[in-house]
């Protein structure tokens, strides 16, 4: 296309020492520093950016900043570092930056997908909904994957994200979101009072609209010399911290604001190692909203080609970037600024064809001086249609009668581009996110901000001061920041600010433009991005929808990347004319955040791969790692699982490790349990009260089960107790749920029982636990410990002693999880590795074996060991886990003991722990399976309990299974069948304990 | 993100604290044999308000003390917190 | 019987710009009705942290409160033997728990000017010093670890850690030191 888009001199933004080269779609460009793509697209007279969601109708470059609903590309740098859906009008130019559209195939000019355009009246609002319904499961298989396929947005990258991301909190007295005039006004008497701010603004660098002005002058400067003197005064000030590229993007409880910081996607090489995006939590105690405004585009038939661009962004082109939206340019508008804008332009060369105002008289000193200046205006008149084809190349106008229809035929007027504008919508996003109210402005046709949801303040245009003096707008952002201050605290020293430019522009067009009665149905886009039509508003209404939430749904106005930015209020509008209601009546679908879409990374920050959550591991974990365990996370634990020798797998490996176990002895690293001392004059007295055993009787140098319920009368954790003094306990708790027994007991011991002298102290990871099991494992010990007597008689089952290990004080306690002699010993976290280490060189002469929690898995079922979460559920008792025994009977109070009396809880019929025996003994069930009464049951079978932990046990050459079965102690010797995918198996139910049910070897 | 008022450490982000449910749900003793539906109560029952209500937060990444706050449920505002077994 | 461990392994050294692993220290964890502890503790030379969230220090000693029955006693440069004996004779006949947790946590010193800014990745408090002045102590969170937080100096601050969430805690600080370095 030829012709001028870009003025010799000029442009705010531009560095023009810099040309810039780029690249969209496979085709190479010249920009300039400081453009963004679409400035830069512009000025190569590229309007055409891509194909619409639905209709895949050609669209173009609607707006300049992040609200355009249509310039929606993908930026590239390589396979992993592709980024869909970037806003044309947010992508900053930088040397090589390769940019693609979105939505065409096979390409952007030619799109064969055009062809839905002409089926369109096929594609009713809602026609997924209608036509897509039958069958049911199709829509998951078959209809939604086509659609998307069809319909769509851009492409993620397959490949993992290569870029680091970071995150930061941030505090301050006074947030200021938004570095236009007001923003910057705001914060410099923030500033100026000593306040800590922090002012952030979504563009590369602050200003708003400063930065598209042409002739005010600020504290009697030029508008850009007075910023760039404010931006330095902020950047110099102590306790004022100024982002730019940050975007914020969610309005959360008490005032905390989240931003997005964009750090290096400008850059054409981002320095490695540095994060891409930073994401801040800001709590602050006042926030300021200076957020501006959008315009509205306007609503009629063939609105959508390239070359229809909002009036103000043709502006902000002009003025920012020296670009012009085309050369023979019309203007429609119901909004004075629209005049400036047509002056502007004709200054700067370009042939204004025509300024059409759908007012029926426009006043004021813009349009004056562009009458003046022979901007060729006509009053009362709107657009029926355009023509062209991937490109606007003429606009049909037609004069509004006095009652405001159309009735003559329409003159058109040739044109390359066509500016729109139908007034300004108040940017209320953060504000209704804050759960502020709105009110509706009858004269500004507005909502606006009203009662506040949490200590902010809207100034500025999106106050509702669109097209107010910069004086006004200056005045009420000082006065803004002066109350934010004194509600911190803080003495205010008010700031004033001159401006020579008064003037004021204001108007306003809502819903769809009248058109000849002959020519309704035509194309007349109002939510771009959705491709939702005024027709199909109207026809959701129709078809009787009435909630302005169900319309939204229904025709998917205001949805996707843009949510409706633009179009919201001309969709109310047309909505509430269908409903024959008034707009506040009808109201505005839910502000939700994000404001802007926000990137998985930037959420994610630091939490990837190893960082993505704290990984516990034990001071033995090295000696593992180096001797190749398999790990497995237990809660954020890790824990070796077994230790595989060469060419074992996992059964080969555990089979082993549970022989050696039985036959010698073996080692394990029990570190991770849960330890919590209690400690006090009361300590014996909590412990009755909160666990179900009595305590009373337990000696010091004693061990015991213990059991945990909750109130509800259910397990909710076990551990051995050792009372290791008089007025002290050592408790410890399953590996997953030691700081949820922690906080119970606290819970208690705070709010039941605040009388008690006793206290409770983590010490998990103080202690380094060495378990040392299998018949072998005094001969083993017995030479490292000193000051102690491990004997048999000084030390029985579950005894407990102090006394040193290789020189190292310890607690040694006489305990088994096994069911073999074992003893596990306590030392200091730190001497954990070099004591493990010398019990293991000591062990080998006995043929000790390192044993991970796979085969203490399978040593504990053989001996009905429960496990805490895998053999109960949250619905046992411990009468159903067997373990009735340890319930004192005496006792006036423990946790549950109300419960337990309950009927429910003592029917017989209950499932209680019992052993499965499969018929077959190599035959080793799943876990989890389901357990019948009688054989051959169809669905829906009777069943009546469930298998929770199953093994191939080595020692007893068979497989081994508990299970919770209904009335199960009763039904010892009974045959159950377990219905597997390969038919049903015949199990005998028996007592939970295969192996040494007498106790023999443990108390060796 | 609440900021959460410990009556110990003073104003807190809601990070550092876990949720304790509805505060002042008074637990009968096992020794005076509560009966069935006092105890299901206790157990089971929860008022689901809407406007202030009286909850228990602890400071469980802080000074671990579990509290009574009177927040409001529609809009999250904290009135007022104050230390266990107070009103 | 083979010879005596003397060999401590504490977790894994790290350090980075503007932070470091500390050597181990003596930490005990305290449970005591203040007002019934402080007199004599104070006496024995072991003053207790009277103000909430604040610390108390005197020597090689410190006293962090952590809750208002809870205080973090440190001895610093490991000075255990010093410390238990004078410990147990000021505390004799006033119920509290006193449980030696030395070689639960481990500590980081995080010094210099981007101090603040390195906590304030993963720390949700206002670390201004208007709100966080010198001496302020508290268990808090860094990211997702539990730690406990002393600020010793205005741009010096000591972070404990349970052992096992030391290596995330370093990690963290490790991205975060490289964040703030000036660009090569």
């Amino acid at each position: 296309m030829s012709g001028r888009w870009r003025l010799a001199a000029g442009g705010n933004d531009l560095d023009r020492s810099r040309p810039i080269r780029f690249e969209f779609d496979g085709r190479a460009y010249q920009g300039l520093q400081g453009d963004t793509l679409a400035a830069a697209l512009l000025a190569n007279g590229v309007h055409l950016v891509g194909r619409s969601f639905k209709y895949h109708r050609p669209r173009g470059i609607v707006a300049a900043g992040p609200e355009d609903p249509n310039a929606l590309v993908t930026v590239r740098r390589d396979a992993a570092r592709t980024t869909p859906n970037l806003n044309a009008g947010q992508v900053e130019l930088y040397e090589g930056l390769v940019a693609s559209s979105q939505n065409r195939w096979p390409s952007l000019r030619f799109d064969v997908g055009r062809v839905n355009d002409l089926l369109s009246r096929f594609i009713p609002s809602g026609f997924y909904y209608k036509t897509f319904m039958w069958p049911r499961t199709a829509w998951h298989r078959l209809y939604e994957p086509r659609i998307r396929a069809a319909a769509g947005l851009g492409m993620a990258p397959a490949e993992a994200d290569p870029d680091c991301y970071a995150q930061r909190y941030g505090h301050c007295d006074v947030l200021i979101v938004g570095a236009g005039p007001a923003g910057i006004a705001a914060a410099l008497t923030a500033a100026r009072s000593g306040a800590r701010v922090l002012l952030c603004d979504e563009q590369p660098q602050c200003g708003g609209s400063v930065r598209a002005e042409r002739a005010a002058r600020i504290e009697g400067k030029p508008a850009a010399e007075w910023l760039r003197d404010a931006m330095q005064e902020l950047a110099q000030a102590r306790e004022v911290t100024v982002l730019s590229r940050t975007t914020a993007f969610a309005y959360l409880p008490h005032n905390m604001v989240a931003l997005s910081e964009r750090l290096t996607d400008h850059l054409a090489a981002p320095p490695p190692g540095k994060p891409r995006e930073r994401l801040w939590q800001v709590r602050a105690r006042q926030v300021i909203l200076a957020t501006g405004a959008i315009e509205r585009p306007l609503v009629f038939p063939g609105n959508d080609l390239p070359g229809v661009m909002l009036a103000g962004a043709a502006r902000s082109f002009l003025h920012r970037h020296g670009v012009l939206p085309g050369n023979r340019v019309a203007l429609l508008t119901a909004h004075d600024e629209s005049y400036g804008t047509a002056l502007d332009l004709k200054n700067a060369g370009v042939d204004i064809v025509g300024l059409a105002d759908l007012r029926p008289r426009a006043s004021g000193a813009l349009v004056e001086a562009a009458r003046r200046a022979g901007v060729p205006i006509r009053a009362a008149t709107t657009a029926i249609g355009t023509r062209g084809n991937l490109r606007i190349s003429a606009v049909g106008l037609s004069a509004l009668d006095a009652d405001g229809s159309v009735s003559g035929a329409p003159e058109w007027v040739d044109c390359d581009a066509l500016l729109v504008s139908g007034g300004y919508t108040p940017s209320v996003h953060l504000h209704s996110q804050a759960r502020g109210k709105l009110r509706w402005d009858g004269a500004a046709q507005s909502f606006v901000p009203a009662a506040a949801g949490q200590p902010c303040r809207s100034i500025g245009a999106c106050s509702g001061l669109t097209g107010a003096a910069l004086a006004e707008v200056f005045s009420q952002a000082a006065a803004a920041a002066c109350a934010a201050l004194e509600a911190c605290g803080i003495a205010a020293r008010p700031a004033s600010f001159t401006t020579s430019d008064d003037m004021t522009s204001g108007g306003s067009w809502l819903g769809a433009l009248p058109l000849p009665g002959a020519m309704r149905g035509g194309k007349a886009f109002v939510d771009w991005q959705n491709d939702v039509t005024a027709a199909d508003l109207a026809l959701a209404v129709r078809e009787g929808f009435r909630s302005i939430e169900h319309i939204k749904r229904y025709t998917t106005t205001g949805m996707a990347t843009d949510q409706g930015k633009t179009s919201n209020l001309n969709a109310l509008a047309i909505a509430a004319q269908q409903l024959g209601r008034p707009i506040p009546e009808v109201g505005l679908t839910t502000f939700r955040m994000p404001y802007l879409p926000v990137g998985f990374g930037g959420l994610a920050g630091y939490a990837r791969g190893e960082l993505f959550a704290p990984l516990r591991k034990t001071p033995m974990y090295d000696w593992a790692a180096a001797r190749g365990a398999v790990f497995e996370p237990v809660a954020m634990w890790q824990r070796a699982r077994y230790f595989p020798q060469s060419g074992e797998d996992m059964h080969q490996a555990v089979a082993r490790e549970c022989q050696c176990v039985r036959r010698t002895c073996g080692l394990f690293d029990a570190s991770t349990l849960g330890k919590i001392e209690v400690a006090g004059p009361d300590a014996v007295e909590f412990m009755n009260r909160m666990y179900v055993n009595s305590w009373n009787s337990l000696q010091v140098g004693r061990c015991r089960y213990g059991i945990l319920l909750r109130d509800d009368g259910f397990v909710y954790d076990d551990g051995v107790v050792a009372r290791i003094a008089a007025d002290r306990l050592h408790v410890t708790t399953t590996t997953g749920g030691a700081p949820r027994v922690l906080g119970m007991m606290e819970d208690y011991l705070q709010t039941e029982w605040p009388d008690l002298k006793v206290w409770l102290t983590s010490t998990t990871e103080q202690w380094a636990v060495i378990a040392v099991q299998g018949p072998q494992a005094r001969a083993v010990l017995e030479d490292l410990v000193g000051q102690a007597d491990i004997s048999a008689a000084a030390l029985p089952h579950m005894a407990m002693t102090r006394g040193l290990v290789c020189g190292v004080p310890a607690m040694i306690f006489r305990v088994s999880f096994t069911g073999e002699l074992g003893y596990e010993i306590n030392v200091p976290a730190d001497y954990g590795a070099e004591v493990w280490n010398a019990v293991w060189q000591a062990g080998q002469a006995h043929g000790m074996c390192a044993y991970g929690t796979e085969t203490m898995h399978v040593l504990r079922a053989e001996k009905g060991y429960i496990i805490v979460g895998q053999d109960t559920d949250g619905t046992m008792t411990p009468d159903d886990a067997g373990l009735g025994w340890a319930v004192g009977k005496s006792k006036s109070e423990f946790i549950g003991m109300v419960s337990l009396r309950k009927p429910a809880l003592r029917d017989p019929d209950r499932k209680q722990l019992v052993g499965l025996l499969t018929a077959d003994p190599r035959h080793v069930l799943e876990e989890g399976s389901q357990i019948a009464a009688t054989p051959g049951q169809r669905p829906p079978m009777r069943l009546v309990g469930h298998v929770t932990s199953s093994y191939y046990s080595p020692v007893l050459g068979r497989s081994i299974a508990l299970a919770v079965v209904s009335g199960g102690r009763a039904r010892h010797g009974q045959t159950l069948y377990v219905p597997t995918p390969r038919g049903e198996t015949a199990v005998t139910v028996t007592q939970p304990v295969f192996y040494d049910p007498k106790g023999e070897r443990l108390n060796a | 993100m609440l900021v959460i008022p410990c009556p110990y450490c003073g104003p807190r982000p809601e990070l550092e604290f876990s949720y304790g449910g509805q505060a002042h749900v008074l637990r009968p003793a096992a020794a005076t044999n509560p009966d069935p539906a006092g105890w299901n109560a206790f157990q089971y029952e929860r008022a689901n308000t809407r406007g202030l209500h009286a909850e228990r937060w602890r400071h469980v990444h802080g000074c671990a003390r579990f509290f009574n706050v009177i927040r409001d449920t529609t809009t999250d505002e904290v009135l007022r917190s104050y230390r266990s077994g107070e009103k | 019987m083979p010879e005596a461990i003397a060999t401590r392994i504490p977790p894994p050294r790290a350090s980075g710009l503007g932070w470091r692993t500390l050597d181990p220290q003596s930490c005990w964890s305290l449970r005591v009705e203040l007002a019934a502890a402080a007199g004599p503790m104070a006496t024995a030379g072991l003053p207790l942290a009277l103000a909430a969230c604040r610390a108390a220090t005197r020597g090689e000693w410190a006293a962090l409160w952590l809750g208002p029955d809870e205080q973090l006693l440190v001895g610093m440069n490991s000075s255990h033997a010093q410390f238990e004996p004078r410990l147990a004779g000021a505390l004799a006949g006033i119920a509290h728990a006193l449980v030696d947790v030395s070689h639960r946590q481990a500590a980081i010193e995080i010094a210099g000017p981007d101090a603040t800014r390195l906590l304030a990745l993963g720390c949700p408090l206002d670390l201004h010093l208007s709100q966080a002045p010198v001496g302020l102590c508290t268990r808090t969170v860094f990211a997702k670890a539990e730690v406990v937080l002393w600020r010793q100096e205005a741009d010096r601050f000591q972070l404990q850690a349970w052992r096992s969430f030391l290596p995330y805690v370093t990690g963290l600080l490790a991205l975060g030191s490289q964040e703030l370095a000036p660009q090569a």
